[in-house]
């Protein structure tokens, strides 16, 4: 599939996201696997959501809300998410 | 009981340098900090002129959260103000346990808004505008971010007054202290640099067009003057009652004796010699010196016909011809909200080192400048007591008087 114009399978995908999300939270990349809790992990606040929504726009082009984040405790949880989003 | 009211601690961020050594040479050596812009001919402003300050990368200082909230005044404001806080001998473990209070002045957050508003314009979706820019957008950017930052918990707010906000915010801070209400506040001017913040005052046309030579296009005084130049940066001037300074053994840089203060009640944008006159007086009123007892007036002028020529009315009518005077705007150009603050951190370094920076540019009098003492180059002098004067738009008029202790 194409992602902002790059073609990318879905390992790339996680790893585009490991990255990103290392980037912005300012954490070790590996930290980012899909048994860890994604707000431990990241240390989100009420505010971070937002900008996760924000980061999740800009780097796979997908619109996640608020809501969607209800059923997410894992980057597992995460991940699935994301790919249903993208319809891999 | 009236408490006295000290200054333990400055910092500066500015055109002429990133720290107050930097500042204290540059104002010794007379050297602006003025520069062309081809980002302001570009965007379509009339004069691409302004003073330059880099924008400082505060990610080994800072949290992913703490940089969110902070646009240009926020930033810049928290620089000064870490370098202020180290000199006083302040630090956060102090800070969080003590009655330590925040009065910025600022009066614009222009570009943090367009930035959001075009985001949200583009993505058709307000929360693609991300978490930090409410933060960044209020007009209290700086007090929110940096009592956050510092773990204040006493006064916490900004003050507009335009060109004289800094000006105002140590006058707000002084009367807090002076009656009892507060043992420190943190005061100080933020000013953004980019160009969204001053389209609309380019518009006016009251910038200079000298763009062939920058650093001599900031003349206050000076009969050749086209106009003012904008700048920007953050001044901080942390203010102390005496007796918590000596009870915790706090350099006393100066003492805050006098805060007066008018409005004009008249023209938004013209200033009235009137107004201004009531401002000194009522400084020198309150501090209870004669004008003989003043070794040094930072004038307000900013490099305007109508502006200059006032003020300097307004000096020879209270001060009469002697007193010496010099706009440090020849030099870093109209910081406007910082102005008030910065001004003060400059006279205080002059204070310290014993000298009068320049009146740079001031090559040709008109009627009004040759009437007062204005000083155009460096002139080694000791000051025991100095007088600032800020003027801003809307008639505000600011003026604060300090003596060594």
């Amino acid at each position: 599939m194409y992602i902002n114009d790059v073609k990318m399978n879905w390992e790339e995908v996680i790893e585009e996201t490991r990255d990103f999300l290392s980037e912005e939270f300012e954490i070790d990349r590996n930290l980012i696997l899909p048994e860890n809790n994604l707000k431990d992990t990241l240390d989100l606040d009420s505010l971070d959501y937002v900008d996760l929504v924000v980061l999740i726009e800009e780097n796979l082009n997908i619109k996640i809300t608020g809501e969607d984040f209800k059923e997410i405790v894992t980057f597992g949880d995460f991940f699935k998410l994301v790919r249903k989003k993208l319809a891999l | 009981m009236s408490q006295r009211v000290v200054v333990t601690g400055i910092g500066i961020y500015s055109c002429l340098g990133q720290n107050l050594g930097e500042v204290t040479q540059s104002l010794y050596a007379g050297k602006s900090g003025i520069v062309f812009d081809q980002q302001r001919k570009d965007f379509g402003f009339r004069s691409a002129l302004t003073g330059m300050v880099q924008e400082p990368d505060l990610k080994n200082q800072l949290s992913r959260r703490q940089r969110l909230g902070m646009h240009q005044p926020a930033i810049y404001a928290y620089v000064a103000t870490k370098e202020a806080l180290d000199m006083s001998g302040l630090d956060i473990d102090f800070l969080e346990k003590s009655e330590t209070g925040i009065i910025f002045g600022n009066d614009s957050t222009a570009a943090s808004i367009i930035e959001a508003v075009d985001r949200a314009k583009e993505k058709k979706d307000t929360t693609l505008i991300g978490s930090g820019a409410i933060f960044q957008n209020m007009n209290s950017t700086v007090n929110m971010n940096l009592s956050t930052i510092f773990k204040l918990k006493g006064i916490n707010f900004t003050l507009s007054a335009a060109c004289a906000s800094g000006s105002h915010s140590i006058g707000m801070g002084y009367l807090m202290i002076s009656q009892g209400l507060q043992e420190r506040v943190i005061c100080g001017g933020a000013q953004e640099i980019n160009p969204s913040s001053m389209a609309s005052f380019d518009g006016l046309g009251t910038f200079s067009v000298r763009e062939s030579e920058p650093q001599k296009a900031s003349r206050p005084f000076d009969k050749d003057r086209d106009g003012l130049i904008p700048s920007g940066g953050a001044a901080t001037v942390i203010l102390e009652s005496y007796e918590a300074a000596v009870k915790r053994g706090a350099p006393i840089l100066a003492e805050l004796i006098g805060y007066g203060f008018s409005s004009n009640g008249d023209h938004i944008s013209n200033p009235s010699v009137d107004g201004q006159i009531r401002s000194l007086r009522m400084a020198l009123k309150q501090a209870q010196v004669t004008t003989h007892e003043i070794d040094y007036i930072n004038a307000h002028a900013t490099s305007t016909v109508v502006g200059d020529g006032s003020e300097a009315k307004a000096i020879y009518e209270v001060f009469g011809a002697d007193v010496p005077v010099s706009s440090t705007k020849s030099m870093t150009g109209h910081e406007c909200w910082m102005a008030g603050a910065s001004e003060i951190v400059y006279s205080i370094l002059m204070m310290q080192h014993s000298f009068i920076a320049p009146n740079i540019n001031f090559e040709n009098p008109d009627e009004d400048s040759a009437r007062i003492n204005i000083i155009p180059e460096t002139k080694q002098q000791p000051i025991d007591c100095f007088l600032s004067n800020s003027f801003g738009f809307g008639g505000t008029n600011s003026t604060l008087i300090l003596k060594k202790v």
